[in-house]
């Protein structure tokens, strides 16, 4: 418990520190957001209609650049190595990692989409069910990432590549989040079937992608 | 505690680097592989600490811990200091002691120990090559293990330091805890078992 | 011959040399006569000749998933069971897969066009196997990216171990999402009722194909290992050993 602590709390404060990366997500967040309008033109009407599907790209997107670093870092600096040699399984390592990455990526993304909405005409009565989606989605995003992450650390190979693999596979939980802000908008549908499965969703991924991306690690650095 | 490779052998992209390899080591005993760049001394060292898959043979060991695997009675000193920039010589070490599951006030005496006692609160991207080199032995000191696994543990190391890693050495063996170091050259071992790599 | 056997690389080659001429004999067979019935088989009251189509989309879509199942049992064998031609039985199956995930794709876009008036529509069915093929170029990628083979495979290994627990669960998003979305269903491929005149070309053809798929396999497979004897030479000269 203490070695789970030491390495959350080294993460986070190496994440937050300078050169750390915390709220850069957030700002990749913010700006991609802002550009839709410029793509789109400044309709209202039609920003406001697909408002919950570009703030979850938007956060689908930023996660992912962010996963990049993930365990690049520690790969580099021989850190990687001495993590598989602690008493803590990688697994549980691999998955402390993916929480503090969460904290500190998505979790700030999560926090400013409030405001985003409010440029994208979402209406303000359903702002804390658009948050709330993305507060029980991005955790799925996230640890899906942590596998592209895993494989593509390990192949020495950046982004793109991780994109191109993670992407896939998080289509079910932009389905369904999206599913459930457009509900909390604009009705009939319900909420809470699309919701309760981005949850779990998410809940999934907390064991397969640890386990994925262990095995990962474990395989490609031999 | 004793350890045993038997039959070893070892393969890079490919290609064979070394086959049938066999050693021993008991408490107290330092091994000392040499040979030319390439033989496989790092595959050798990391093979043992797990990090790399045994394709052939095995390391059995009797003695120690008997649930833990290997990788966890072992600290991997290798090319790399594994040190974040951002943090400060005392965060760094502190972090590896408290993963390692040492207590926190392990932290103070290891540093003295490689003399960075006074740096600890500096930013570990201040460090020079040798004082990276020995925060990362610090490592080694604060959360006690009975296999040291050293890649090249002098490089980077002037004359004063090597004495205090040949010391800590010594330390280390003289408390039961066992060493297998690779190197080009002598680094400090006085009684050490010699294996040389690349001799086919 | 016991299974075991097919763990050594040679005798896997002189396994294949012997069995393939015959696979392939049996391959065009299959092809010739399922044709035949093809082109006896009836036309569409609706669409005409073009259904005929269906008996190179549809095979082609079972075998896209058939792939990613070979992949995902050599990604076992891999990972789990590191039996020594996993990896190559992994390697070769992934562009055969993929190329019939995209035969699948093209096939369905050109039927399209004359039953719909469009080239492409996101319905379920289309949607799903165009993920499918988003996740079989992950793969190659991943075998195209590693420069050392055996890391790539063990990669690649993983990949699809993970994509086979995912894509039924991207199988059931896709559809859920296409009901949210479409009005009304679009797609009645081959009817609600598929008649035998249709069903059993429909079969004798993915018969055929997996024959065919088997067949490339198998070849794919005896050439990746000759590839990477002439790697393992080369790497030898390199080294003067």
């Amino acid at each position: 418990m203490n070695a789970l602590l030491a390495l959350l709390m080294r993460d986070i404060r190496l994440s937050t520190r300078v050169g750390g990366g915390a709220l850069m997500g957030a700002l990749f967040f913010l700006i991609l957001v802002v550009m839709m309008p410029f793509a789109l033109g400044p309709d209202l009407a039609l920003l406001g209609r697909i408002g919950p599907a570009t703030l979850w790209l938007g956060a689908l997107l930023a996660s992912l650049l962010a996963l990049d670093r993930l365990f690049a870092t520690d790969y580099e600096d021989g850190s990687l190595d001495l993590l598989m040699m602690g008493r803590m399984p990688l697994e549980l390592a691999v998955a402390t990692k993916a929480v503090a990455h969460w904290l500190t990526t998505a979790l700030p993304l999560v926090i400013i989409t409030p405001i985003l909405g409010l440029m994208l005409n979402v209406e303000l009565s359903a702002m804390g069910w658009l948050a709330l989606t993305l507060l029980a989605g991005t955790p799925a995003l996230t640890f899906i990432g942590l596998i592209g992450a895993a494989l593509s650390v390990t192949l020495r190979r950046g982004g793109l590549l991780l994109a191109v693999l993670v992407l896939p596979l998080t289509i079910p939980v932009l389905i369904f989040g999206v599913a459930a802000a457009n509900a909390a908008i604009a009705g009939p549908a319900p909420f809470g079937p699309p919701f309760t499965i981005v949850c779990a969703l998410s809940l999934g991924s907390l064991v397969l992608g640890p386990f994925a991306a262990a095995a990962a690690l474990r395989h490609g650095l031999e | 505690m004793q350890i045993r490779g038997e039959n070893l052998s070892c393969s890079r992209g490919g290609r064979g680097v070394f086959a049938g390899l066999n050693f021993s080591l008991s408490s107290g005993e330092a091994l000392l592989v040499t040979g030319r760049n390439g033989a496989g001394k790092s595959s050798l060292l990391r093979m043992i600490a797990g990090l790399i898959c045994i394709s052939a043979g095995q390391v059995e060991v009797t003695g120690g811990a008997e649930d833990a695997p290997l990788a966890e009675q072992t600290h991997y000193l290798g090319h790399q200091d594994a040190l974040k920039p951002s943090l400060s010589v005392a965060e760094n070490l502190g972090f590896w002691a408290a993963y390692f599951g040492a207590l926190p006030d392990a932290v103070e005496p290891a540093l003295e120990a490689v003399d960075l006692a006074g740096l600890a609160d500096l930013p570990a991207a201040y460090l020079s090559a040798g004082q990276r080199r020995r925060l990362a032995i610090a490592r080694l000191i604060a959360a006690p293990r009975p296999l040291w696994l050293l890649d090249e543990p002098t490089s980077a190391l002037d004359e004063p330091s090597q004495k205090r890693l040949a010391e800590l050495m010594r330390g280390h063996l003289a408390g039961g805890g066992m060493i297998i170091a690779a190197a080009h050259g002598p680094i400090g071992l006085d009684r050490a078992r010699e294996i040389k790599l690349g001799q086919s | 011959m016991a299974v075991i056997d097919l763990a050594n690389p040679t005798r896997f080659l002189t396994l294949v040399n012997r069995v393939l001429p015959w696979l392939v004999a049996a391959t065009a067979l299959a092809f010739a006569f399922g044709l035949i019935r093809v082109a006896y088989a009836p036309d569409d009251y609706q669409q005409g000749a073009t259904v005929k189509i269906m008996f190179l989309h549809v095979p082609a879509a079972w075998l896209g998933m058939m792939g990613w199942g070979v992949m995902t049992i050599a990604a076992l064998g891999t990972l789990v069971w590191r039996h020594p031609l996993a990896d190559v039985a992994g390697k070769a199956a992934a562009p055969i897969g993929a190329a019939f995930t995209f035969i699948c794709l093209v096939t369905g876009s050109l039927w399209g066009r004359p039953t719909w008036g469009t080239y492409w529509v996101w319905d379920a069915r289309l949607t799903s196997v165009l993920v499918l093929f988003l996740l079989y170029l992950g793969v190659l990628a991943l075998y195209w990216t590693a420069e050392d083979p055996g890391r790539g495979s063990r990669a690649a290994a993983i990949l699809a171990l993970v994509g086979a627990v995912n894509i039924p669960i991207i199988k059931f998003s896709v559809e859920w999402w296409n009901t949210l979305h479409q009005p009304a269903s679009i797609i009645r491929s081959g009817g609600a009722a598929i008649d035998a005149s249709i069903l059993i070309p429909l079969l004798i053809m993915a018969l055929a194909f997996t024959l065919l798929f088997f067949t490339l396999h198998l070849a794919a497979m005896r050439n990746e290992i000759l590839r990477r004897r002439v790697r393992n030479m080369r790497l030898m000269q390199a080294t003067g050993a």
